[in-house]
């Protein structure tokens, strides 16, 4: 007996060592894990970080503002400001200066400093591609999830209406709309907001489509059969079991979409059609390029908003892309 | 105690370096365009064996470190005879099969070292499945070894009939078979099998099928070609009783017919008892005890296949709670150098704090790796 | 199979339904219409003369009416008088598709012979150097803003660059060809270069990704091991067995590219100047031509429509799982 006790308990000691060596991880730490093993996904966060900071604490260093204009003493060379009222009647605008100590991105067309623009132009952008996508995201995990869980005949029409919405082509589309709030008189400051709530609407039907097709298949799972039969209530069965399952999904879809977001915005607002001026955005600030003079010399007035594109949604997509394989054990190594 | 201040950090580093070592030597080794035959022609321990496996380490090199998936396994396939293989999950039986077949998840899992000598009757030669380059290996696998993967539902791909897989197996196998024969042959193969209406299914899709069905079918498309040993991975787990004994009658009446070796990988020890001739327990990699199946289920010796025997159901009078050891297999990452088992042993002894017990013949045919045998030699005979 | 069909078509046509009106409301809730935009540089225009115009333009009936209107055109295969062009908008519509439909359909050719292979090698030789190579590229082209990549492309290529190809306009100007002789062809193609190398590579990425996911899901099925254990040459694995397979998703997203590519061409041929059906979009909502904007948007409202369809029945004919009611 004595004899038995010992082992069993040299066994449990055995049993417990072999439990320190293994390192035990949450679903969310593994989660956290994996993401950070991907390299990609890590680089997009950087320069994701780098982009917030320098759209949003950026100005609060930076001397000038967006809609600043400089001014030039042609004969001395003399740079002025705006506020330096004695000096401004003997200047003419500062347009596309070069790169100097001053503007380190030098001056645009119309005389702005093009790296505050670039900090107030990314500002909108970000701004766009957050709010758009929070109002997608609402209505289309709404009706998605209604359409999903309840199928027959509320199903049948939502997925009607989603097809609709799908199917209108999304440019010609913005540039009706966009003539229209033109028309209507809408100053610029307010049409940005129009135009981001207007594209969230537009933008709700992909969503709502993968929502519902992902319900559909979680309603056919074993255990939320084993709900089914449980009776469980309704309430506990969409929060409990239903929402913590689709959020990988939603997570995933909100920072693909954002950079989505952007990209549309910034075609948008290339073609005049998005942010207007005198507000800055990424996308007007390239349109530049279309006079051929700024095109051949002034790289550095079109480059560095298009670069910033660039650089922002490949973040995003690197995040959303490194998110869905942390999300989903099954892509793992 | 140097090793253990490593932080996990440089751990995972050291361990992406040494994978991304290993990585590349295979890599260096699948390029290499013509292998001479000599290198790996070989010979065997003894003729009357189909297939040897000889001290065979097949590991897994992942992230968190290298899985010994198999660790030291030693074991023959005589010609004619059913070797039973069997454990529970994750010991490595599986492994085993695909190192065999040599399709194991490259460049992750490799066969580190280890000869797995098979013998070419048709050829007279003996090779070593180890070094035989992929061309070469292409030609065995489905022609003289065969595999019956234990997901009947997924085996068969969706989205070509029964007809083309199985003609596509016999063709591969006998080029110069003319179009029509190849049918024929596929017909009367889905015939063999047991399937009725086999006309009708060769034109069907595999969703058409039932469970079993399919089975069948797969075990038609291994034996289509008179393989020489056929690799059963457990054939019958995911189907249900009636069928599982039909399928188990099926395989034992064609391996008659046709002659061949089947080495049956399975959980179920009483598939094993109707089916075996030898068997082999594996327990987490290694190989822990192996016999007859006389010697095994009559005079089991080692501890787990001891408890193995008693967790089977109908050993047990009703009423009685199910016997279950204790534990679980312990990770195969670092295993220690002690007899793996005996975290969950209930008959430890001191000498089992010491290196791994190696496998010790108690008879003729019957071995066991366990300190607690040491002096049972010929304690079987009796 | 034809019940499905059939059922689908109709329900297409209800979701087309939708899409015109939700389209001509919109279009027609402009407060400026057509003829305040033609007619306000001219002085002498009273509004009586403007009213008496939009009479003729059908402008002067209210929305439902106007809808109604041209709902019974299209039975009548007449979707109205362009106001720009004051000609038929099928007549427009024929005129500067080709234009479109050639660029759309040779990019589309392209997109799929780079993504297809390249998106296999990758899924091939997953976690190595291409792979990684291939993945970083990808991310890229879906990233990049096409408006920018266009002129990027026209700087390092065109007139300020390196001088190699013109960077708008679908013939050389002041070059004339008389008949349609082989350097026409010839000049038309380096017109379209970069154009179409903007639409392959910032439109190629999703479909590669696809392609490599779903090749990646594929090759680690139970019946893939099947077919390399029976002796299968890996040749054959990849570009039989696993290909069928993957060729099912890839058909659908296939499918709804073509629609995709036609209302990027209204972004496309701005930038460079084609004269297509996008270009002509762009300026006429400018200009509010109702007529010829519900066309235009209509057409790629049927396009989508269609292009789902027949991905839904290519996939039940690729996928005998599938079976269609």
């Amino acid at each position: 007996m004595e004899e038995k006790n010992t082992v069993n308990t040299q066994h449990q000691a055995a049993i417990d060592e072999l439990e320190k060596n293994q390192v035990i991880l949450t679903p969310g730490q593994l989660v956290m894990r994996r993401f950070f093993r991907n390299k990609l996904a890590v680089i997009g966060v950087c320069i994701l970080v780098f982009m917030i900071l320098f759209c949003f604490i950026g100005p609060l260093f930076y001397p000038y503002s967006e809609t600043e204009l400089f001014y030039i003493n042609e004969e001395t060379g003399e740079q002025i400001r705006m506020y330096e009222t004695e000096k401004l009647k003997t200047a003419i605008l500062y347009t596309r200066a070069p790169m100097s100590a001053e503007h380190w991105l030098g001056t645009d067309d119309m005389g702005y400093d093009v790296l505050a623009r670039l900090m107030y132009g990314g500002q909108i952008s970000l701004m766009v591609g957050f709010v758009v996508v929070i109002v997608e995201m609402l209505i289309g995990v709404t009706l998605g999830g209604v359409a999903g869980y309840y199928g027959g005949k509320i199903d049948m029409i939502i997925m009607r209406l989603v097809e609709i919405f799908v199917s209108i082509p999304f440019i010609p589309l913005m540039l009706i709309i966009s003539s229209l709030l033109i028309s209507m008189k809408i100053s610029p400051s307010v049409k940005i907001y129009y135009t981001m709530f207007i594209m969230g609407v537009i933008y709700w039907a992909g969503v709502a489509r993968m929502i519902r097709g992902n319900i559909l298949s979680l309603r056919e799972m074993e255990y939320m059969q084993a709900a089914e039969a449980a009776g469980i209530r309704t309430s506990r069965k969409i929060f409990r079991h239903l929402v913590p399952n689709v959020m990988p999904l939603i997570i995933v879809m909100a920072t693909m979409d954002l950079g989505g977001v952007i990209l549309m915005e910034s075609t948008m607002s290339y073609l005049g059609i998005g942010v207007s001026a005198p507000f800055a955005s990424w996308g007007n600030m390239v349109s530049a390029v279309t006079n051929d003079a700024i095109m051949r010399n002034f790289l550095n007035i079109w480059v560095p908003p298009g670069l910033c594109i660039l650089l922002t949604v490949l973040a995003f997509n690197f995040v959303g892309d490194g998110l869905r394989d942390a999300f989903d054990p099954r892509m793992k190594r | 105690m140097q090793e253990k201040e490593l932080t996990t950090k440089q751990r995972l580093r050291s361990i992406k370096k040494f994978n991304a070592r290993k990585y590349r030597e295979l890599k260096r080794l699948r390029r290499r365009r013509s292998v001479p035959v000599s290198e790996y022609t070989t010979q065997m321990a003894d003729p009357n064996n189909l297939l040897e496996i000889d001290d065979l380490h097949t590991y897994f090199y992942t992230d968190i470190g290298t899985v010994k998936a198999i660790d030291g396994v030693t074991f023959q396939i005589p010609r004619g005879k059913t070797v039973g293989v069997v454990g529970e999950s994750g010991c490595g039986k599986s492994v085993t099969s695909l190192s065999i077949m040599r399709i194991l998840q490259e460049p992750q899992g490799q066969i580190a070292s280890g000869a797995i000598r098979y013998n070419q009757l048709a050829q007279n030669r003996a090779i070593d499945l180890v070094k035989t380059p992929l061309k070469e290996m292409q030609k065995i696998r489905g022609g003289e070894i065969s595999m019956i993967f234990q997901e009947p539902m997924t085996t068969l791909n969706p989205v070509f009939t029964i007809g083309k897989q199985l003609d596509e197996a016999i063709a591969l196998h006998s080029k110069k078979m003319p179009k029509k024969e190849v049918a024929a042959r596929s017909v009367e193969m889905l015939k063999l099998v047991g399937i009725a209406n086999s006309e009708g299914v060769y034109k069907m899709y595999p969703h058409e099928l039932s469970g079993g069905m399919r089975q069948r079918v797969v075990i038609a498309m291994a034996l289509a070609c008179n393989p020489n040993l056929i690799i059963a991975d457990e054939p019958t787990t995911a189907l249900d009783v009636t069928v599982q004994a039909q399928i188990l009658d099926l395989l034992r009446s064609l391996k008659e017919k046709i002659n061949a070796s089947i080495m049956l990988i399975t959980h179920d020890l009483g598939v094993v008892a109707e089916m075996a001739d030898l068997v082999v327990v594996m327990y987490a990699g290694r190989i822990v005890e192996q016999g007859t199946v006389q010697d095994i289920f009559h005079r089991p010796m080692h501890p787990y296949t001891i408890g193995l025997m008693k967790s089977r159901p109908n050993f047990v009078e009703s009423g009685d709670r199910l016997y279950s050891i204790p534990g679980n297999v312990p990770s195969p990452i670092d295993l220690p150098n002690y007899c793996f088992f005996r975290n969950r042993c209930s008959q430890c002894i001191a000498a089992c704090d010491g290196a791994y017990p190696p496998l010790m013949a108690v008879s003729d045919t019957h071995k066991v790796a366990c300190y607690l045998c040491e002096n049972a030699q010929g304690k079987d005979g009796e | 199979m034809r019940q499905y069909i059939i059922r689908r078509i109709l329900i297409s046509l209800i979701v087309l339904l939708g899409v015109s009106i939700m389209l001509y409301t919109l279009i027609r809730l402009m407060p400026s219409d057509y003829v305040d935009m033609s007619t306000s540089s001219s002085i002498n225009m009273t509004d009586e003369m403007r009213e008496n115009i939009r009479a003729l333009y059908g402008l002067d009936k209210g929305i439902v009416e106007g809808y109604i209107d041209w709902l019974g055109g299209i039975f009548r295969g007449d979707l109205g008088m362009s106001l720009m062009f004051r000609r038929p908008v099928v007549e427009v519509i024929g005129q500067y598709a080709p234009v479109t439909f050639t660029v759309a359909f040779i990019a589309l050719v392209f997109q799929v012979l780079i993504a297809i292979p390249l998106g296999i090698l990758a899924a091939k030789k997953q976690y190595s150097m291409t792979d990684y190579t291939i993945v970083t590229l990808v991310f890229i082209g879906i990233s990049l803003p096409i408006f920018f990549f266009a002129a990027i492309l026209k700087r390092i290529f065109g007139f300020y660059g390196l001088n190699l190809l013109p960077i708008s306009g679908m013939l050389t100007a002041r070059v004339n060809y008389d008949g349609f002789t082989f350097a026409k062809f010839l000049d038309y193609a380096k017109h379209l270069i970069l154009p179409i190398t903007c639409f392959v590579i910032t439109g190629c990425g999703g479909l590669l990704r696809y392609t490599r996911t779903n090749m990646l899901e594929v090759l680690n099925a139970d019946y893939i091991r099947t077919a390399r254990a029976k002796g299968v040459p890996e040749r054959t694995v990849i570009y039989s067995h696993a290909f069928r397979n993957t060729l099912i998703p890839i058909i659908t997203i296939v499918g709804s590219t073509l629609p995709s590519l036609f209302s990027g061409a209204a972004i496309t041929e701005g930038l460079f100047a084609l004269e297509g059906l996008g270009n002509i979009a762009l300026r006429a909502s400018y200009m509010a031509d109702v007529p010829y904007l519900m066309g235009f948007n209509m057409f790629i409202a049927v396009l989508t429509v269609a292009g789902f369809l027949i991905s839904d029945i290519l996939y039940a004919a690729a996928d005998p799982r599938v079976r269609l009611s």
